[in-house]
């Protein structure tokens, strides 16, 4: 697993609401599974933080954003289908 | 009894926000609903974001209700563009009063499972607290909806937008695409419901009847407000959209006048009784060339000598042909343009719906100050597609020139196919609408054509029931008698003929009248003669017969004298009685 990129991420989430805690777990399991020791994770709350929302151009949330590596890809929802989050991260062969 | 006072206080504050848009303030009696939300629905290029987007930009101009524009479809960018022509000076209004909040989901935004738009209202809670914003307008909210995956996801996003609406008492617009005109599609769409959550909802529509576009509006509901609920045309003008509000009970405000104004042919005045009533509606018939154009051009120069100020729209021709060929009978319209009185203007009906043109001879002849309107002729809007409301155009068109005091002269062209016969006028039947109704007509007669004009209804005047002729010169329009001739009526050059031949008979009628006087003359003469002559014989004879009775008397005499003197010459014995 040595020469693999770091992750960094960024999840928008809208306090304590039912599909940010789902997608906070979701998201946790998907690195726990595939991204151990190789990510970190900001995590804005859009009730504290409205300015940087509206900054980044948040209005769906949650929102989470791979920031590194390239391409930079925005994913909305609880990130429930596991396929298609891994396929947007690009960790698709991992998921085999 | 305080807070029953205090309650009653705020329920008398305004409870409408203006939307600025001409006409859709009267429909619904003050704008939309205040602190409150608006559905606004209607397909593709039907003008929704035009509409909210004015709403906000006379808030932030002229109501001091700072706004936020929230597009989820098009790019902030491209909406100012697009609004850069309606002069609303969107930059100036930027900087403090109006904020664009760009939402459109991105291309390549990868979406996988349920969401809510809690990160938009935070965002929106943010900037609202900042710029003290009163209105807003969610553009396209379908757009995002679509992404949802079911609907009860649907519906709670649109719930919660509508609570945190609500809640920050911000006037807002929610627009939503919907397809298809009739409403009870609506309901059947994912978000049809939102139609009953709101306190308003406005359904834009745009249809192409017969490849003649006509939009139109309609406000579907209105909770606690009473409002027009007819369909209302509208168009999109120079400054934003221009809704035709239909008048409405109580504004008809008509100002009644007995002044009379001149129909610019001295004739038709008199036939009249005195000319056009001020602010009516006048109707002008007729077939093709029956100079139709020609007396509703005098009556444009008659206004303008007057120094009344007139609107002259032409649908058949450019304003510069009418001109001169008006000019060529007499009737001379450049100087009246010059000096500024008049205006002309042209407006082919190739394209272009009824109502359209409705609303822009509105604004011109408001921009114009105009009291004196001309239309000719009025027959092309019931083409190309506009049969359906050329007839309701034609209506509000005389009403509101009536409500505006304006007199209105309209040409209609009858159609040799549709109308034969002068009762069956035209689809537009405004002649049921005209308060005067003048008919041109051409009389087949001896191989010419001629034009005969009648008045074949005005209302309040006495006139004339007599057809006349309509005679044009260089000079200008002149009325002359028809000639009735063995109940035949007579035109043109038989009119002529007649006339002349009438002139002809009189004269030699006269000259033999002449000589007969002369002739009884020098009888009379000769017979005055005759017994002076007999007069002075009879005296004569008058004469002679006393100077014979004279004669005969003194004879006697002499007679009895001579004897008695004999008989004394003789010494004859005194004659003895009895004896000889």
């Amino acid at each position: 697993m040595k020469g693999h990129p770091l992750f960094k991420f960024r999840l928008y989430v809208a306090g304590d609401a039912l599909n940010s805690a789902q997608a906070r777990v979701n998201f946790s399991a998907i690195c726990r599974a595939h991204l151990l020791d190789r990510h970190e994770i900001e995590i804005v709350d859009v009730f504290r933080e409205p300015k940087r929302a509206l900054a980044d151009g948040i209005f769906m949330t949650p929102t989470l954003i791979k920031l590194t590596p390239a391409p930079v890809r925005r994913i909305v929802g609880t990130l429930s289908q596991m396929p298609i989050v891994l396929q947007a991260l690009g960790l698709e062969d991992q998921a085999i | 009894m305080k807070s029953a006072r205090s309650q009653s206080s705020r329920m008398h504050t305004p409870t409408k926000a203006p939307t600025g848009i001409v006409g859709f303030d009267e429909i619904t009696g003050g704008g939309l609903p205040s602190r409150r939300t608006t559905l606004l629905m209607g397909g593709p290029g039907s003008g929704k974001t035009i509409f909210a987007l004015q709403f906000l930009v006379h808030g932030a101009q002229h109501r001091k209700e700072p706004g936020i524009f929230v597009a989820f479809e098009e790019s902030s960018k491209r909406i100012v563009a697009n609004a850069e022509s309606f002069g609303w000076n969107l930059a100036d209004l930027r900087r403090k009063k109006l904020y664009f909040m760009d939402a459109q989901p991105m291309a390549d935004m990868v979406q996988s499972g349920n969401f809510d738009l809690s990160g938009m209202l935070a965002a929106l809670d943010a900037k609202t607290r900042e710029m003290g914003t009163r209105r807003i307008v969610i553009d396209a909210l379908d757009v995002v909806l679509a992404l949802l995956p079911d609907a009860t996801a649907k519906r709670r996003e649109v719930y919660r937008l509508h609570e945190w609406l609500l809640e920050r008492e911000l006037s807002g617009i929610i627009t939503a695409k919907a397809d298809g005109d009739e409403t009870s599609s609506f309901s059947q769409q994912p978000f049809g419901f939102m139609q009953f959550m709101v306190d308003c909802a406005v359904i834009l529509n745009h249809s192409v009847v017969m490849g003649v576009s006509q939009r139109n509006l309609r406000v579907q509901k209105y909770r606690g407000s009473s409002f027009d609920e007819n369909e209302s045309p509208f168009l999109i003008g120079t400054s934003g959209l221009e809704v035709d509000a239909t008048r409405t009970l109580g504004r008809v405000n008509a100002k009644v006048s007995n002044e009379r104004v001149s129909s610019g042919v001295e004739r038709l005045d008199t036939m009249l009784g005195g000319g056009y009533y001020r602010g009516a509606s006048v109707l002008i018939t007729g077939f093709p060339g029956t100079a139709k154009t020609t007396l509703a051009g005098a009556f444009a120069a008659a206004a303008c000598a007057r120094s009344e100020r007139t609107l002259f729209v032409s649908f058949d021709s450019d304003s510069n042909e009418v001109v001169r060929d008006l000019a060529s009978v007499g009737i001379r319209l450049d100087r009246y343009q010059k000096n500024g009185c008049l205006r002309m203007a042209s407006a082919r009906t190739i394209t272009g719906s009824a109502e359209t043109y409705l609303v822009r001879i509105k604004t011109l002849a408001t921009e114009h100050a105009a009291r004196c309107l001309v239309i000719d002729p009025m027959s092309t809007w019931s083409k190309s597609g506009n049969d359906s409301n050329a007839h309701s155009v034609a209506e509000r068109l005389t009403d509101w020139s009536k409500a505006n005091g304006i007199t209105l002269v309209c040409t209609s062209l009858l159609d040799e196919m549709s109308s034969q016969t002068e009762g069956g006028s035209s689809s537009l039947q405004i002649s049921t609408l005209a308060d005067t109704w003048i008919q041109l007509s051409y009389l087949m007669q001896a191989g010419e054509r001629n034009r005969g004009l009648s008045i074949i209804k005005s209302r309040g005047t006495a006139h004339s029931n007599q057809v006349r002729e309509l005679v044009l010169s260089d000079s200008g329009v002149t009325l002359a008698d028809t000639y009735t001739a063995g109940g035949e009526v007579l035109m043109g050059t038989l009119r002529w003929e007649k006339e002349s031949a009438e002139r002809v008979a009189n004269e030699v009628k006269e000259v033999a009248t002449r000589l007969k006087r002369v002739k009884l003359d020098a009888e009379e003469a000769e017979l005055e003669v005759r017994v002076k002559s007999l007069q002075v014989e009879l005296q004569a004879k008058h004469v002679e017969k006393a100077l014979m009775i004279q004669t005969t008397k003194s004879r006697e005499g002499e007679l009895s004298r001579g004897r008695t003197r004999m008989e004394e010459l003789r010494g004859a014995d005194v004659p003895i009685p009895g004896r000889k």
